[in-house]
């Protein structure tokens, strides 16, 4: 896989203030430092779960993100860490979350960075992937029948294209003119199947038309480029154009999650990627090229490993969650489900930590 | 006051709904212009616009999907599905989405999901379902099941009021074959309670939907012939399950029937029967025994569907066998 020629079409017209430039390194800096922090948490168990990375794909999160206004809403996938922080998501609940502590956002009831505030903007994905396409086009919808200035923006990934969740949602959005962006992440891979094995099209962006929506194609490794076309759709929607397909091309570094030894992947592609095209190596350049010194940029780098640290302090000391908590909230009513009578004035669900290796192995 | 339909019930439930809060708004396939392939929804149209009541594109997944968006951003959706049928094709959407969304994310999801459900009528093996017993085993979905206009009514009004997802069964053969006077002003029955449509000291049957009616007719009939005095419990609600009710009648007669119309293996009939075993096994007298769909598809052949679905004539016998016992 290479970095992309064809770009089709792409409004350059949206200029941001070098401050605003700068943000956007500090926010695709801060997703690669909690990641790199997270690794060394999940190396420590501290991370009970898998661990997903977007290693390489910072850009395409950020600048996409960054397109949205506060009172917007975005549904995020598993390598958006970065799209959740720049919506407000912090580095604390993300370290909670991972480690399942009781104050985490969803209270230790789910995993990574599956959790969402209508407040903030953002909506907890599930795993099965498309589904959050007619979720999004339900938010968007909404926002139609209200008459408010609001847009929606929904994450998918190359492989949830192929899902019917994906094919009904974008429709239904374009038969009612949601004012939605349909970003799709071409990162090559879905877990371990290649792009062409996922679809016969030319490239993502030529489903487009199909569904009488705009679409257009982007190198997702460049974050001003990325920043631009998403900021052009988000504000075709907010004039009541419609759905736009965002095709943002990128790669995955890494494996599906941290245990995917990327077996897969043809040898040397990852180290040209790496070496190549690197979103936050690229855009140094670019910041450079535009007259900000490298001392700035280190001064960004040294404030978020401070934030990151203070915040994997204050995460670990976060408790862990209340057994009986696993009860509540199924319904808004009944507020808890009973207690099953086998538990009934138990403690704890475990005595010791059971092993399977003693199963089926009666010795008496 | 004059009376009405089960179908006319459910409309007036839905219009009054939209009447009183404008969060609330329909979706579903042919709703609109048509009013729906049964007409529940003829006429909301016309009252309160296309942005209320909106036609879908063939998308079961998506119609639940966007339901949930609308709903997490203060909205009040009715899904129609065509036929009840078709809610497997949104069935990711309701159990993996829907039902987890306010524990996993504490996002609220008051929304419906209605449509017409049920055989004796000859529809096939597609257009006669009962899926209710698919969607008791996921935590987070509620599910009601009327068998009168009234309760058709007041249980809509009330699935349209809960904060959560609320599956709204309509059984097809009660649209237009029953009718009643309903209740004056805001009719609103509670989710989650049952109903003694018939009081009894012999034997009880637990059921719901259409086979409530079939129950009661084979109940006349056994107070007739035999002198029996059959108790009929109408659940309504199936999640919640009103398990005072269930034991209620348990204790009252201790000889307990399960009857429904959906397939035998796996239904909601197991489920009642286990919780009779946990909660009231001293109080029987016989076990408790099932009347529900055999095993298989629904054909389509009158001869075949009667033979395969339960009929007043199998209540009767089973409640000569269970009085013996």
């Amino acid at each position: 896989m290479s970095t992309p020629s064809a770009v089709l079409e792409s409004d350059k017209s949206h200029t941001l203030s070098s401050a605003q430039q700068l943000e956007l390194y500090y926010w695709m800096r801060l997703t690669r430092t909690l990641e790199e922090r997270l690794v060394a948490l999940y190396r420590q168990t501290k991370v009970v779960g898998g661990l997903f990375r977007s290693l390489g794909q910072e850009a395409d999160a950020v600048g996409s993100a960054y397109a949205l206004e506060r009172r917007d809403v975005m549904s995020p996938l598993i390598r958006n860490l970065g799209s959740m922080l720049v919506k407000g998501a912090t580095p604390l609940e993300i370290l909670r979350q991972y480690m399942a502590r009781g104050d985490s956002p969803t209270r230790g009831r789910e995993l990574n960075i599956h959790f969402g505030d209508t407040e903030r903007g953002f909506i907890g994905q599930i795993s099965h992937l498309g589904d959050m396409v007619p979720v999004m086009a339900g938010v968007t919808l909404s926002f139609k029948l209200r008459g408010e200035d609001r847009v929606g923006l929904v994450y998918v990934g190359d492989g949830a294209t192929s899902t019917g969740a994906f094919h009904e949602g974008i429709n239904l959005a374009a038969v009612q003119r949601c004012p939605l962006v349909v970003v799709v992440e071409n990162n090559g891979y879905a877990y371990s199947t290649p792009t062409y094995r996922q679809t016969a099209a030319e490239n993502f962006v030529a489903k487009a038309p199909g569904y009488g929506i705009r679409g257009v194609r982007e190198d997702g490794n460049d974050v001003l480029a990325v920043y631009q076309v998403t900021r052009d759709a988000v504000e075709r929607a907010r004039a009541g154009e419609g759905v736009t397909l965002v095709e943002l091309v990128t790669y995955r570094r890494k494996g599906h999650a941290e245990h995917d030894n990327q077996s897969y992947v043809p040898p040397g592609e990852r180290e040209r990627w790496a070496e190549e095209n690197d979103p936050i190596d690229r855009y140094r350049r670019i910041l450079g090229q535009n007259g900000v010194a490298a001392d700035e940029l280190a001064g960004v780098d040294a404030r978020v490993s401070a934030e990151v640290d203070a915040a994997t302090e204050e995460a670990e000391r976060s408790p862990m969650p209340e057994a009986r908590d696993a009860l509540l909230g199924v319904y808004a009513e009944p507020p808890a489900a009973a207690e099953l009578w086998f538990r009934r004035d138990v403690d704890a669900a475990v005595d010791r930590h059971e092993r399977p290796a003693s199963w089926g192995t009666y010795d008496g | 006051m004059a009376e009405v339909t089960y179908l006319e019930a459910i409309r007036q439930g839905l219009f009054e709904e939209m009447e009183r809060d404008p969060a609330v708004f329909c979706l579903g396939e042919d709703i609109g212009a048509y009013g729906g392939a049964f007409k529940v929804t003829e006429g909301l149209m016309e009252r309160f616009g296309n942005h209320r009541v909106i036609d879908t594109p063939i998308s079961e997944a998506a119609i639940v999907g966007a339901a949930a968006g609308a709903a997490h951003m203060g909205m009040r959706p009715v899904c129609e599905m065509q036929f009840i049928d078709f809610v497997s094709c949104g069935y990711d959407m309701l159990t993996n989405y829907v039902a987890t969304a306010r524990y996993r994310a504490f996002l609220p999801c008051p929304m419906v999901v209605r449509g017409p459900s049920g055989g004796y009528v000859r529809g096939g093996p597609f257009h006669s379902q009962n899926p209710e017993a698919a969607f008791l085993h996921t935590p987070g979905l509620k599910i009601v099941y009327p068998a009168t206009a009234s309760d058709a009514k007041g249980l809509i009004k009330a699935a349209i009021r809960d904060d959560d997802c609320v599956l709204f069964f309509e059984h097809k053969y009660l649209y237009r074959r029953i009718k009643e006077t309903l209740p004056d002003g805001d009719h609103v029955v509670p989710i989650g309670k049952a109903r003694v449509a018939r009081e009894g000291r012999d034997v009880s049957v637990i059921t719901y939907a259409a086979t409530v009616w079939k129950a009661l007719e084979a109940a006349a009939q056994l107070e007739k012939e035999d002198g029996l005095s059959v108790e009929v419990i109408d659940l309504r609600s199936l999640a919640p399950m009103d398990d005072e009710a269930i034991v209620a009648t348990v204790k009252k007669t201790n000889r307990v029937m399960v009857v429904h119309e959906d397939t035998v293996t796996g239904g909601v009939a197991g489920e009642i029967t286990a919780r009779i075993s946990e909660l009231a096994f001293e109080w029987l007298d016989a076990p408790v025994r099932r009347i529900c769909a055999h095993d298989v598809p629904l054909p389509y052949a009158p001869v075949l569907e009667d033979f395969v679905l339960p009929q007043t004539a199998d209540i009767v016998r089973g409640l000569r066998w269970l009085a013996a016992y």
